[in-house]
């Protein structure tokens, strides 16, 4: 690809699906030499597994915005 | 006889005084109670004022026997009022009544002839004020529908997966527990900043009109949730308050209001871009569900390792041709040149040709050995299915499909096709 793709484990989920759907329809498209057709895959592999550990490993994040306008984390009771 | 008469006179005369005509008679001669009292709930349920009249008064008496009847008795500093609120009517109060509670109960008035009282058959009751709040409420209501606050096309659309989900809500109420464990349980992707408020009183406004704006400004959420638990309709006055309402129509972020039960509507509800019935739904609304989100994950596994497949035999295809093409190529080169100087080439020429073959095979194998890992075989072998249309694109969304289009359902031993009888979301 044209650009350098951010090393997936950078991305949101969102950001990765996004990717995934650009490369798939680029797969789908015209084709290319091996070695191009080979980076596509592995970059989807990447993109998928990225995507599949946000899922598992994902944890909700709770901050409180405070008068003076910080960020606090934001332990819950009970 | 008497009573006929009576009668004759009150279905005659419904909205004349019935006494005037028929006071000679009643000085003449003597009646039972019984005609009396009856005649008396003549006249009273012949008003049309009484029979749909609003009563404010305190409640005292209050009491509730087995029967599921409600008797009490509406006071103020003048006077008392006997009050009966039937079963079937008393299921549907909404307020829990106490002694001394302030109300305003609607109903009519009539007899009750073996008690001789005359009391008030209330088929609606509320706290006292609530009728004023309510008329400012709609007051203000048209007030802001007329500036447009309420309009349609100022509805933002919600993004489908938010990063970060701000609320607004009381940090120690119900509200915050209940959209936080929604929040969890469907998407933990998501980061949830609270801007805590008091949700009710006089300051309450103020301070939930300044925690949606300071969110907008210092956290920029995708989407923010505004709410608080049930309550009565003074509770709730906070979201019919002109600064929250603007505060929520101003919003960058879209607003998703969740106030109250499903039954209370507040101003706020009007002018958030999405309204929830309740705190919990307002979180349901705000974030997909995470079982979607691998449903929709597991398909692209699918179609990628479908197209690792087709490159795989396309590529094997050509090498194959490519070396039937090249086996024939040699003997006839070798005929045609008789040298031994082209055979000594050719031979050269074939071995490296093998090599390069042997190359590209041991590449494939490499393909063949890192993609396996992605055989949609295996994926369907442990019962999922790849739905695709007519037009074999892959169905994975409800709005590719239409009611009663044809699918065809591949599993990993085999496909069918199916119709699409409904579509759920």
């Amino acid at each position: 690809m044209a650009k350098t793709p951010a090393t997936a484990q950078d991305l949101s989920y969102e950001q990765a699906l996004a990717e995934l759907e650009t490369l798939l329809s680029s797969l789908e498209g015209e084709s290319k030499d091996l070695e191009g057709t080979m980076a596509l895959f592995e970059r989807g592999k990447a993109l998928i597994t990225r995507c599949q550990e946000l899922l598992e490993k994902a944890e909700l994040k709770v901050q409180q915005l405070t008068s003076n306008g910080e960020l606090t984390d934001l332990k819950e009771q009970g | 006889m008497f009573i006929s008469g009576l009668i004759d006179t009150y279905s005659h005369q419904v909205y004349a005084n019935p006494m005037e005509n028929d006071l000679s008679d009643l000085t003449l001669q003597v009646y039972s109670v019984t005609d009396l009292t009856a005649y008396i709930r003549a006249v009273l349920e012949s008003n049309e004022n009484l029979a749909n009249v609003w009563v404010s008064g305190e409640i005292s008496n209050l009491s509730r026997p087995a029967s599921g009847h409600i008797y009490f008795t509406l006071k103020d500093a003048g006077a008392s009022l006997r009050c009966v609120i039937w079963r079937e009517q008393a299921r549907h109060l909404s307020a829990v009544l106490r002694d001394g509670m302030a109300v305003e109960a609607h109903g009519a008035v009539s007899v009750y002839e073996q008690g001789g009282q005359y009391q008030l058959y209330v088929d609606g009751l509320r706290a006292a004020g609530e009728g004023l709040l309510y008329q400012e409420f709609l007051r203000l209501k048209t007030k802001l529908e007329a500036e447009g606050l309420f309009d349609e096309e100022h509805k933002r659309p919600l993004m489908r997966l938010p990063k970060i989900v701000g609320v607004v809500t009381s940090a120690t109420g119900a509200a915050f527990q209940d959209i936080l464990n929604t929040l969890r349980a469907r998407c933990p992707l998501v980061k949830v900043v609270l801007a805590p408020v008091p949700v009710q009183g006089e300051a309450a406004p103020e301070l939930i009109a300044a925690a949606i704006e300071a969110l907008n400004f210092s956290v920029k959420p995708d989407v923010i949730i505004v709410g608080r638990g049930g309550g009565s309709l003074e509770d709730l006055w906070a979201f019919n308050d002109e600064r929250v309402v603007r505060a929520v129509a101003a919003s960058r972020a879209p607003v998703i209001s969740g106030v109250g039960h499903e039954t209370d509507f507040t101003l706020t509800d009007f002018a958030a871009d999405l309204r929830a019935p309740t705190p919990t739904g307002a979180a349901v609304m705000a974030v997909p569900d995470i079982s979607d989100l691998n449903i929709e994950l597991r398909s692209y596994v699918l179609r990628l390792s479908q197209m690792a497949q087709d490159e795989i035999n396309m590529r094997r295809y050509d090498l194959v041709t490519d070396a039937h093409r090249l086996e024939n190529l040699s003997p006839l080169w070798q005929v045609r040149q008789g040298m031994q100087r082209m055979d000594d080439l050719s031979l050269r020429l074939a071995a490296g040709i093998r090599t390069s073959l042997r190359t590209e095979a041991a590449r494939l194998a490499s393909i063949v050995g890192r993609l396996i890992v992605l055989d949609p075989q295996n994926v369907l072998r442990r019962g999922y299915a790849l739905v695709r249309d007519e037009s074999s694109a892959l169905v994975d969304s409800i709005l590719k499909v239409k009611l009663e289009q044809t699918v065809n359902v591949l599993l990993h031993d085999g496909s069918f096709d199916a119709t699409v009888k409904g579509i759920k979301k």
